[in-house]
């Protein structure tokens, strides 16, 4: 069952691949969104429901493609310098905002500036930034410090969404009145939000890509119960079940509905890759032979197969396969108690307790505790589980209080961008949830991944990424678990909805329906 | 009497505010704060960012203080401003309100008819197959959770017979107006109110038939029945009346807790009422908004109280007001 549902969802990406029907105008598509938005003002808001559903309303200067490739999005060319250090980005032209005024270059300084206030992900990419002008109205050139590999990679919609100037310049971004109903260049407006049912957005008539989008209006629906959400799927009162909208153990079920189909496509950005944060600095897990121990000691296979119903991929080391510079020759962990065991007496561990923390994401990340729990007492290993909500566990990781602790976390298609920070050292912060949270420290990955970063070509980049695998590997900091995947599951009769690497949170300009 | 409900609209604000007071710390104790939350959701929490936001909302400043300025927020009807959700506290509940105090309501009134009668039908043939059906029936109410009723509810009404919706307050997209809209919120309002007040039903029925039953076997009731008043006029005028007084007491506290006590129905039926937005303001540390909530059912339990007791002397006359 579990075979067949993995080639369902890759035959589904195939057939979607392969359509080349003639898009039809019209219709409305009802998707499921959770939890509720707090807001839809992307720059200054950005979980992932607000992304999800502003991805449709504002836009960035760049799109990537499945195998993260640039795209034209705001900006229809770039050019970068030979010493890797200038991008100049030529503006579409005629592009306008929602409430007709046009798109400039002015607009895009001004969101730069604004982003760097507000945007903590989008400081952190600009870094690198040494200046930004803006020669004429549709030039736009970015001057680095120094080369930055991933810099090309940073302009995608939630990343450094473009901000209107004339609406929030010399304003209180927090308090600006847009906030709430937000003015984008995006395919779609901002029309209704009825607390707590849903939000509505209406097709823009004046959209810069001409005949697009095909759809008249999107309504997300606000469903907080995983359960609901899938009896809303099944009873027809909603097409879209975007990924991760359903628990994992309902996906095989409404996969086999009737005018279903599902993808796994849309993840290649964020590639979110799950593991467990060890922590390094005391107890047990602060010895290396006991994190190997632990990489043994759980069946990862299990957990994919049963636990996640056969889809996603067993993660080999710290970056996920599906972002740049990814090796998969490095030391090689495979289920094998009696070697976690034979190494947890090597180490001298003679069954100190050691607390465990699942994610309390829902039933499936429950499970997952709960089977990593027993492989792991079934090593000899003494583990007590500790139950928090979410805010308690951000509270925990962030004050380094456990000794296990499941995260998942996205990879942002580039090892500068979404690896690095949770293994170099001066990413050992207090307080915080994705940086270095084990406390692993080793002056030589700090060396590579400060190279890695400003090295070019790619090909220098890649060399420097791949040794760095090899060693964080060996050393185990965390224990890495699964590539996670997240099926979007919808009517067949809804098309060409899933076309970059960003999936849903790109916006349905491309979707149509199929009366 | 005036003076009674006087003297009682003081005491329930000094209540209130004791309710602030401890609530405000009581939520603080739990750990994490809307800062480490916030940041959490947006994937990324440099120090900077968590500072800004801790600043913003004042959470950098002392306790006290924050209490201070909260108090006086409230003395003024100022719920404060919600923290994640961007918008002033009263704003968010009143918009959440009325989908809630039809839910609850609706509950109320199916619970409280039904219990009574089907109380009372037992109460009367003590001992026959319809009083064991009944106690019956109202001990699998009262023991079952309502997240099962609901799932199931929505398993049978809605996937196998696709007689009613399975979530919302109205069908989306649909626009009704005039009585389609009344039947359409209708339509979403059954399996929601009846979840809720099946297990209340459950509690009043048992209630009103176990007060019944002792009521029945004082003097008065011998003393009716000698002066040969009807069956019928003796079980409604002297035995129900008297019997009602614990479900009026039982009542009146559920009134005030039904406002916020809808959690898992309006979670599960996707009703959006104050309940799931107390739930959310948990989950994410949303003090403002938990605190406004709590504030909000206080005042409800509160006022409910009042009018209980004053209900109480129209069902007894011989209660006497006293403060």
């Amino acid at each position: 069952m579990l075979k067949k549902l993995a080639l369902s969802v890759t035959l589904a990406c195939l057939t979607a691949a392969a359509s080349a029907q003639e898009p039809k105008t019209g219709g409305v598509i009802n998707a499921v969104i959770q939890p509720e938005p707090p807001g839809l003002m992307l720059a200054l808001i950005q979980n992932g429901p607000t992304q999800m559903v502003s991805g449709n309303i504002f836009e960035g200067l760049l799109r990537y493609g499945p195998k993260l490739e640039p795209l034209p999005g705001l900006a229809e060319s770039w050019t970068i310098s030979e010493d890797a250090k200038v991008y100049t980005f030529k503006l579409k032209p005629g592009v306008t905002w929602h409430d007709g005024k046009p798109f400039t270059s002015a607009d895009v300084l001004f969101s730069i500036e604004m982003l760097k206030q507000t945007h903590a992900r989008a400081r952190g990419n600009l870094g690198q930034l040494e200046k930004v002008e803006a020669p004429d109205d549709l030039t736009v050139v970015f001057t680095l410090k120094q080369p930055f590999g991933p810099f090309i990679g940073i302009f995608e919609v939630g990343s450094l969404p473009m901000v209107p100037k004339h609406l929030y310049e010399g304003t209180d971004f927090k308090t600006n009145p847009n906030n709430n109903t937000p003015v984008g260049t995006g395919p779609f407006m901002f029309k209704e939000w009825q607390k707590g049912s849903f939000i509505r957005l209406v097709k823009n008539p004046n959209y810069h890509v001409k005949g697009k989008p095909y759809l008249d209006e999107i309504y997300w629906q606000i469903i907080p119960d995983a359960a609901a959400r899938a009896v809303a799927y099944e009873t027809g009162k909603v097409d879209v079940l975007p990924g991760g909208s359903v628990e994992n153990f309902d996906v095989p079920r409404l996969s086999k509905l009737a005018n279903t189909c599902v993808t796994g496509a849309g993840w290649e950005f964020f590639s979110p890759l799950a593991w467990l944060w060890l922590n390094n600095r005391a107890g047990p897990t602060s010895n290396k032979k006991i994190r190997q121990a632990i990489m043994y000691a759980i069946d990862r296979n299990f957990a994919k197969d049963v636990i996640w119903n056969g889809l996603g991929k067993v993660a080999t080391g710290p970056s996920a396969s599906t972002i740049k510079f990814y090796t998969d020759d490095v030391p090689k962990y495979p289920y094998d108690p009696a070697k976690a065991k034979a190494l947890l007496k090597e180490a001298g561990y003679n069954g100190e307790k050691v607390r465990l923390m699942p994610l309390p994401y829902g039933e499936t990340w429950q499970r997952w505790g709960e089977a990593v729990k027993q492989n792991l007492m079934d090593a000899g290993m003494n583990i007590e589980t500790i139950a928090t909500d979410v805010p308690g566990s951000n509270q925990r990781i962030g004050d380094w209080d456990y000794d296990i602790s499941f995260t998942y976390l996205y990879q942002y298609g580039d090892p500068a961008l979404g690896v690095g920070r949770n293994y170099v050292s001066s990413q050992i912060m207090k307080g915080q949830q994705f940086n270095n949270v084990e406390g692993y420290s080793n002056p030589e990955i700090d060396k590579l991944f400060a190279e890695g970063a400003n090295a070019t070509p790619d090909s220098k980049r890649k060399e420097i990424y791949e040794k760095a695998q090899k060693i964080l590997v060996e050393d185990v900091p965390v224990a890495w678990m699964l590539e996670l995947q997240f099926p979007t599951i919808t009517r067949c009769k809804v098309k060409n909805l899933i076309t970059t690497a960003i999936g849903v949170n790109d916006g349905f300009r491309d979707a149509w329906v199929d009366k | 009497m005036l003076s009674f409900v006087a003297q009682r609209i003081v005491k329930g604000v000094i209540v209130l505010l004791a309710i602030i007071v401890l609530n405000f710390f009581l939520i603080r104790l739990a750990p994490g704060d809307p800062a480490v939350v916030m940041a959490g959701e947006a994937g990324a929490s440099d120090q900077v960012f968590v500072k800004q936001l801790r600043e913003k909302f004042g959470l950098d400043r002392p306790l006290p203080e924050q209490l201070f300025i909260y108090v006086k927020g409230i003395l003024s009807f100022d719920l404060g401003f919600s923290f994640r959700q961007q918008a002033p506290v009263s704003k968010l509940i009143l918009e959440r309100l009325p989908a809630t105090l039809l839910l609850t309501m609706t509950a109320f009134a199916i619970s409280l008819v039904l219990g009574i009668l089907f109380g009372t039908l037992a109460a009367r043939w003590a001992g026959t197959w319809l009083d064991t059906a009944i106690t019956a029936m109202a001990l699998v109410f009262y023991a079952t959770p309502l997240f099962w009723i609901a799932l199931m509810a929505i398993l049978l009404f809605s996937v196998t017979l696709d007689w009613l919706p399975s979530f919302g307050y109205e069908t989306i997209g649909a626009r009704h107006t005039g009585f389609a809209r009344v039947l359409d919120i209708g339509a979403h309002l059954i399996m929601p109110a009846m979840t809720i007040g099946l297990f209340f039903m459950a509690t009043y029925t048992r209630m009103t038939r176990a007060s019944m039953l002792e009521v029945k076997r004082l003097d008065f009731v011998k003393t009716a029945r000698a002066k040969g008043l009807s069956d019928r006029v003796i079980q409604r005028r002297h035995v129900l009346r008297n019997a009602l007084l614990p479900v009026v007491t039982l009542a009146g506290l559920h009134t005030g807790t039904l406002v916020g006590g809808a959690v898992l129905t309006e979670t599960v039926f996707a009703w959006p009422g104050i309940g799931r937005l107390m739930y959310e303001a948990l989950i994410q540390r949303d003090y403002n908004l938990l605190l406004g909530v709590f504030v909000v059912c206080s005042a409800m339990v509160l006022i409910f109280n009042l009018v209980t007791d004053l209900v109480y002397r129209m069902v007894d006359p011989r209660i006497q007001y006293s403060a």
